[in-house]
């Protein structure tokens, strides 16, 4: 007869709103692992969705994505010129943060090369990717925006022809793709009042400079719009990815262009790495910590469970030790309830959280090997919070049965 | 004659200083295998603690305690593992709480024989056996928190006689019964003591059964001592 399940027999409901309790706080161990790895997943995403060979960033910073980078608009020109480059595009990412029905909006911003890059490449749930230079954009699901909305970004409206799932950037944002052009306009958009004001401010520094005072009709220039005024370069780009050849070695594609003294060059790797030593770290550490933390809170929860489940059934062991049951079975009807508790509470927290989940904010992943783990964790914890109520049932007497 | 249980000079001792109690006080005992004892004592003479000793549940302060001419106590020192001994040679009947609370009628007389090594086949069918023996077969599948005071007093008689015991202890198992079932339940223990060949003391305040023992001892302040004549006991 097996003496842990008759008494749970015997209090069905306790037991069940304990695996209930004890589920929830798996649940959420669980979801805390799945958090860490959407983090990591989220990170690096962008990076393997751009899929280069090499990131040609601003020299001696970390990347577009980790700090601010700029590099001129040529270099693209610049990077297919290098024996092996099969293809180069410029890169334009920049987070923004508007409000939408009185909510913040935050976009990862993300542009196209038009019109080599359309994006085909981008896994679509629904529409398609963009068919025009202006006013196109493909949105993340997360963003909440639908399909055919518009959405007014600076001065121009922009219509969602594309919708992704789970195409987040490394702040946990859900990404926008517009054509560089509507990226950058997006970026650099300039009040009218700002464009005046600058260009005034052209005419003041020109009437101070040398060549003001020389020549002063050039001064009449200044008020021409920065496009057309050659000193003005275009708006700068974040970055260029290179495609090498088939074949070629990265390496030494990357050798070649970081002789250059403006630029630094990351392969694929670097950049996943940089992005994970970086930008991430923290929130990984803090949600790693955690998870250890309540995975140990979890440890004395159930510790202090089964040793008041212990407590209620001092009577009972005693009675058990007085008509001479050996140690085994009182070790073993513990034993078997730490692990009934811990076996019930994983499958809730698997059943809860495969409900739950989906509705959190950030991505939560759950991986085979993770849940493995936990299984494993839990039993541990289990085995560990017996112990405490194991030693008190080697302390009662079986005199205590006479009490 | 062969002894079931033997003590010699049993002696309790409760705290120590102030508040040291004598419990007991050099009480000793020869039961013969297949006798009947009754304990008889005002409360707080001693019975319960002279019981619990030869129980192997509370270790006397000195003494000895013999079972089936086997020392198995001598003062507080162990001299076999007394769990294992109890499970196959003592059956107990306390004077209250004696069930598992969790476990029905019928599963706290199998819990003991499963310990035993019985099946839990061959458990069920002699736990079922003893309680109808002891009418309370209709209540088998009940909790104890079911049954009224007698049911589980029954119960605990059915677990006490369940693996033939050598010895049996029974501290007031009739108090929750009225006399008619309290005298069958004496009779049982006779029965089994007689049948079995099992050493039998039973502590009890009932005097209208005392003529179904064959000896009876009684306890004042921690002291022993036997009734020469019980028929004089009985018959008052
Ligand atoms: N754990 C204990 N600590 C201290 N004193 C105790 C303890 N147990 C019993 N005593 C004392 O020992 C004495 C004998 O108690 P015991 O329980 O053996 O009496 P009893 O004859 O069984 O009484 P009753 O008929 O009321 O059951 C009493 O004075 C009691 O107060
Ligand atoms: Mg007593």
């Amino acid at each position: 007869m097996n003496l842990a399940a008759k008494d749970i027999r015997h209090n069905p409901g306790r037991f069940a709103l304990t695996a209930i309790g004890v589920g929830m706080l798996l649940m959420i161990v669980m979801g805390m692992g799945g958090i860490y790895r959407g983090i990591i997943d989220d990170a690096v995403l962008l990076i393997d969705s751009v899929d280069a060979d090499l990131w040609i960033v601003q020299r001696d910073t970390r990347g577009p994505m980790a700090e601010v980078s700029r590099v001129p608009r040529n270099l693209v020109h610049r990077a297919l010129a290098v024996p092996g480059v099969e293809s180069s595009r410029e890169f334009v990412h920049h987070t923004i943060q508007r409000e939408r029905n009185d909510q913040p909006l935050r976009i990862a911003v993300l542009g196209l090369s038009w019109p080599t890059d359309k994006g085909e490449w981008i896994p679509l749930v629904a529409g398609r990717p963009i068919a025009q230079n202006h006013y196109e954009m493909i949105a993340d699901k997360s963003l909440g925006l639908a399909l055919g909305e518009q959405l007014p970004l600076g001065k121009d409206i922009y219509t969602v022809v594309g919708l992704t799932q789970n195409m987040i950037g490394t702040g946990g944002d859900g990404v926008a793709f517009f054509t560089v052009a509507d990226a950058q306009a997006v970026q650099f958009d300039t009040p009218g009042e700002a464009i005046r004001l600058e260009r005034e401010a052209r005419v003041a520094r020109g009437a101070e400079s040398e060549t003001g005072t020389l020549q002063p009709l050039l001064l009449e220039r200044a008020a021409l719009p920065g496009s057309e005024l050659p000193p003005l370069g275009p708006p700068q780009i974040s970055a260029v990815v290179v495609k090498v050849l088939p074949g070629a070695d990265v390496h030494e594609v990357a050798e070649t262009i970081s002789a250059w003294g403006d630029v630094s060059v990351f392969t694929h790797k670097q950049q996943q790495d940089l992005v994970l030593r970086g930008p991430v770290e923290k929130a990984r550490k803090q949600i790693g910590l955690f998870r250890v933390l309540l995975t140990v809170i979890a440890a004395i929860i159930m510790a202090l469970i089964l040793y008041t489940l212990t407590l209620d059934k001092i009577q009972s062991i005693a009675l058990l030790k007085l008509i001479g049951a050996p140690n085994r079975v009182i070790l073993g009807m513990i034993l078997q309830q730490a692990m009934l508790l811990g076996v019930f509470g994983y499958g809730i927290a698997w059943l809860l959280g495969q409900r739950l989940f989906p509705l959190f904010p950030r991505r939560v992943i759950i991986t085979n090997q993770d849940l493995v783990q936990l299984a494993f964790a839990v039993a541990v914890i289990s085995l560990l919070a017996s112990l405490l109520g194991i030693w008190k049932a080697m302390q009662v007497t079986p005199n205590q049965a006479l009490d | 004659m062969e002894l079931a249980i033997q003590t010699k000079g049993l002696t309790k001792i409760y705290g120590s200083g102030n508040t040291e109690v004598v419990a007991m006080k050099d009480a000793s005992m020869d039961v013969a295998v297949g006798e009947v004892i009754a304990l008889l004592g005002p409360s707080g003479s001693g019975k319960s603690t002279f019981l619990t000793a030869v129980g192997l549940i509370n270790p006397p302060t000195s003494g000895q305690v013999m079972i089936g001419g086997q020392l198995v106590l001598d003062g507080a020192v162990a001299k076999t593992r007394l769990r294992t001994f109890r499970r196959k040679h003592i059956g107990f009947v306390f004077q209250k709480s004696n069930l598992i609370p969790f476990l029905s009628a019928v599963e706290n007389v199998m819990v003991l024989l499963e310990l035993d090594g019985y099946t839990s086949r061959a458990a069920r069918k002699r736990a079922m056996e003893l309680l109808d023996y002891l009418g309370v077969a209709d209540r088998a599948s009940n909790l104890p928190s079911m049954l009224s005071g007698g049911q589980q007093q029954r119960v605990a008689v059915a677990r006490a006689i369940a693996n033939h015991p050598n010895v049996i202890l029974a501290d007031e198992p009739t108090a929750a019964l009225d006399s008619h079932r309290g005298r069958q339940v004496m009779e049982l223990f006779a029965k089994v003591a007689h049948e079995q060949g099992a050493g039998v003391i039973v502590v009890t305040h009932d005097h209208r059964a005392l003529d179904i023992f064959d000896r009876i001892y009684e306890m004042e302040d921690g002291h022993m001592t036997e009734q020469q004549d019980a028929g004089v006991i009985a018959g008052s």
